[in-house]
């Protein structure tokens, strides 16, 4: 069962509604998702037109040993689902692929 | 006639927009956003002027709507300005959303507010339907009574709105206040400034070493809280209304409340109002008490937060009252002074024969003639000679 969020009283809220910045990290909106973006690493050309595209900044990338961007893999705990980055991917590569989630 | 008070003060001669833009150029915002329209305009395009001719550092926006002015005050005080704007009538009426967004956030936006009537029918002329139809916004609401009180209140709503993180609007009647030539005692620019001191935001969007998110959606879960959190504000902005007014007496040495009494200690017949009618209203007592009519007269300064035990207290002891709204709210009951004043007088268990009358709609004139007959009608009520009305009552209006 999930766990009850604890909720604030008005004397433990700011005044105002000022929320702290990157509150959005605590939430794990991932679940949402009924279709999951695969991302095929050999195919992958590393164009970052993906990371570009993605509303959800949930394409991972990194530096590799040359100190190049590269993408890295997909944060599921953010990703919707949306596929977005499955077309954007170049017609010649498409190194992305969504699949039926499972349960 | 205003005298001299301060040691270092300088009477001139001033209108009511006329002192408002010289309040303003002495607390000299970060920014001030307006449009004009009658009969504030004044107010903005002297400190316009101000801006131009270099007297004040503030930076002055000119937007294209009232709507723009409240947007653009608000985003300048969400990013951590000191930030002023002013308004009237159908100004205030097209900033509607924005009061109340200005107030959700807690943002201490002070307005110089003049009361004109709203159309339809178009009307340029005084009276307080605009900022009363804004009551429930969430702003601290101070209304003056003359030139003085407009300037003395200007620079108390500062200090009020920033230790309240309320929006406060400081009102004068239109053209009778705004555009008359009176006699005020001005402060110097550098005591005025050191009054109102230099404001230090909390959190403010510009400092982005601690960044932050305001005015997040909040639904059933959270919007109560921060909604109560503005109701307790204003409950809580009583006491800091009162102690800017201790602070401004010790400094200045004009006496401040929530509103001021005049010959209430022995009053057997009062009348309550905001504004300049007061000034009316004192004159008729005076002729009355020579006559041997014990009349007496609260007049509001601060009507949100509303005064509302003390003003029980005060009036308990008459034995009629009249409230003299000039506002109408349509209601089908009565006006919102009095609704305000009886349910005071009602939770305290105070119960008073009283009437409501409303008047001056559009800048229809008030005469010392009008107060006495109320005087002289709630003489006779005092006396059981007549029984009060029990619907409001018009003031110098062709019914029939």
């Amino acid at each position: 069962m999930k766990k009850e969020e604890k909720k604030l009283t008005a004397a433990e809220l700011p005044a105002g509604g000022i929320l702290e910045a990157g509150t959005a990290q605590n939430f794990k909106t991932g679940s949402w998702r009924s279709l999951r973006p695969v991302w095929n690493k050999d195919k992958c050309i590393h164009c970052l037109t993906c990371w570009i595209y993605c509303p959800d900044s949930a394409i991972k990338i990194a530096p590799d040993e040359k100190k190049t961007t590269v993408v890295t893999g997909i944060d599921y705990d953010f990703c919707k689902g949306c596929g977005i980055c499955a077309r954007e991917c170049p017609d010649k590569i498409k190194a992305i692929t969504m699949e039926e989630e499972k349960k | 006639m205003v005298k001299a008070i301060y040691p270092k003060g300088k009477i001139v001669a001033k209108t009511g927009n006329e002192v408002m833009a010289e309040a303003m150029r002495q607390i000299s915002p970060d920014v001030v956003a307006a449009y004009p329209i009658t009969p504030a305009t004044e107010i903005v395009q002297i400190f316009s002027q101000f801006v131009a001719d270099g007297k004040v550092p503030t930076e002055y926006v000119a937007v294209e709507s009232e709507h723009s002015a409240m947007s653009a005050t608000i985003g300048a005080s969400v990013a951590g300005a000191r930030a002023m704007t002013g308004t009237s009538s159908q100004g205030l009426a097209l900033m509607w959303e924005m009061l109340y967004i200005a107030a959700g956030l807690r943002l201490p936006i002070v307005m110089a507010e003049v009361n004109r009537a709203l159309s339809a029918p178009i009307n340029i002329h005084g009276d307080q339907s605009d900022t009363m139809g804004a009551r429930d916004a969430g702003w601290i609401q101070i209304y003056s009574e003359n030139s003085q009180e407009s300037y003395d209140n200007m620079i108390q709503a500062v200090k009020i709105a920033e230790k309240a993180k309320l929006p406060t609007m400081v009102t004068t009647d239109g053209f009778i206040i705004s555009h008359c030539m009176e006699v005020v005692e001005v402060y110097p620019d550098e005591d005025v400034k050191a009054f109102v001191g230099e404001y230090k935001p909390e959190r403010a969007l510009l400092d982005y070493k601690k960044p932050f998110t305001l005015g997040a959606i909040e639904l059933q879960d959270y919007y109560f809280e921060h909604r109560w959190q503005l109701a307790e504000g204003m409950r809580n902005a009583k006491q800091i209304v009162l102690d800017v007014a201790k602070e401004f007496k010790n400094k200045f040495g004009r006496e401040y409340g929530f509103y001021e009494k005049y010959k209430m200690d022995d009053a057997e017949v009062a009348i309550v109002t905001i504004g300049s009618a007061a000034g009316t209203t004192k004159f008729v007592i005076d002729e009355l008490r020579e006559k041997g009519i014990k009349a007496g007269l609260i007049k509001i300064r601060v009507y949100r937060p509303f005064p509302a035990d003390e003003i029980a207290k005060d009036l308990a002891k008459v034995k009629a009252f009249a409230v003299l709204d000039r506002a109408d709210s349509c209601s089908g009951n009565f006006a919102p002074v009095y609704l305000d004043v009886v349910s005071a007088l009602f939770a305290n268990g105070i119960n008073i024969k009283s009437e409501n009358y409303v008047y001056g709609l559009g800048g229809r004139e008030i005469s010392t003639e009008h107060i006495a007959e109320v005087y002289t009608k709630l003489d006779k009520i005092a006396k059981n000679q007549v029984a009060p009305s029990k619907t409001v009552e018009y003031i110098n209006v062709r019914i029939k």
